[in-house]
């Protein structure tokens, strides 16, 4: 039986857009709940020494944003479809830990709102988009300004675009980890398919990224150049 | 600031519009995840997830066309995400 039989949903409209649960086996489950409750604690603490309070709101907004632009499917090579995650993007304006926070609180809410990704998936989602996702699109962002100049436009929107291609397939690339740890899938398949179709999706997730980046970053007080430090 | 300001503003009406309006032009295409799944056979493997969610699968029971059904739901995971959001912030500040 498939997921649209078991659900009856019109799958057509609506997709699974992250892991959902009987994807990953319990001893992989449990290990990545365990993993990704310490990754998200973590990160809590890190975030609230950072974040004044006048930051509280744009943080919401920056939510609220990621959540209503993962609703948004868009179509590659008439056979898949990606949407945006965001982790690089919230990394890029105030550090990779807020970026863990917030794809934290996008897949809290679509797991227990809306029925979209796993629960006991909750942990390895906030590691895979989150963690590794927020981390690699940061490295990258901060290596990119490093290496095209800080004060430059164009600079930043191609670090951006970088940055969020490379955070959103090192993503793909651990969701193929944990689907071969599962037994889900042989390794080699599972690798090479997620970050092929992936490094398609990217290509959104960079643009996405790059122009969002170049509309909301402060320049003055890049939070990126800022917690070079982080 | 004043324009920083703006800026926020001019993204979370974006996000609200987003959610409520273009939900409904999703592609129909399987996701990255979804694709790989169907190809590689382990699709059936996937469970329905929290079984106690108001609006499951991005739909709002209410007597009204199925448009407004997504529209609603989508305004509802903005507000909540907001409100989670910022009321988790001023907790911390009022500390």
């Amino acid at each position: 039986m498939s997921y649209k039989t078991v659900h009856n949903y019109k799958l057509e409209e609506r997709l699974l857009v992250h892991i959902p649960d009987g994807f990953l086996d319990a001893k992989v489950w449990i290990t990545t709940t365990a993993a990704g409750a310490g990754a998200l604690a973590y990160a809590l603490k890190r975030t609230n020494m950072t974040i004044g309070r006048q930051e509280a709101p744009k943080l919401a907004v920056l939510g609220a944003f990621i959540f209503a632009a993962q609703m948004i499917n868009f179509p590659i090579a008439g056979a898949t479809s990606g949407h945006f995650l965001g982790g690089t993007l919230a990394a890029i304006l105030f550090g990779p830990w807020v970026g863990i926070v917030l794809m934290s609180a996008v897949l809290a809410v679509q797991a227990f709102v809306f029925q979209d990704g796993g629960i006991t998936v909750l942990g390895a989602n906030i590691l895979c988009t989150g963690l590794v996702g927020s981390m690699a699109g940061y490295a990258i962002y901060a290596g990119c300004i490093k290496w095209l100049g800080r004060n430059n436009k164009a600079a930043g929107m191609i670090a951006a675009f970088v940055a969020g291609w490379g955070g959103i397939v090192a993503a793909s690339a651990a969701v193929g980890l944990l689907l071969a740890w599962s037994g889900t899938a042989p390794l080699g398949t599972a690798m090479s398919a997620m970050t092929g179709w992936h490094s398609l999706i990217g290509i959104g997730e960079g643009v996405i990224t790059a122009a969002a980046a170049a509309y909301l970053v402060d320049r003055k007080a890049d939070a990126a150049l800022k917690a070079a430090s982080v | 600031m004043r324009s920083d300001k703006r800026k926020w503003i001019v993204l979370a009406a974006a996000s609200i519009m987003i959610a409520m309006l273009l939900s409904p032009l999703a592609s129909s295409h399987p996701d990255g995840l979804e694709r790989v799944a169907e190809d590689h056979g382990f699709i059936e493997q996937s469970q329905p997830g929290f079984a106690l969610s108001p609006f499951p699968d991005y739909v709002m029971e209410v007597p009204l066309s199925s448009r407004w059904q997504g529209a609603l739901a989508g305004g509802a995971g903005v507000a909540i995400m907001l409100a989670a959001i910022w009321g988790y912030g001023r907790l911390l500040a009022r500390k």
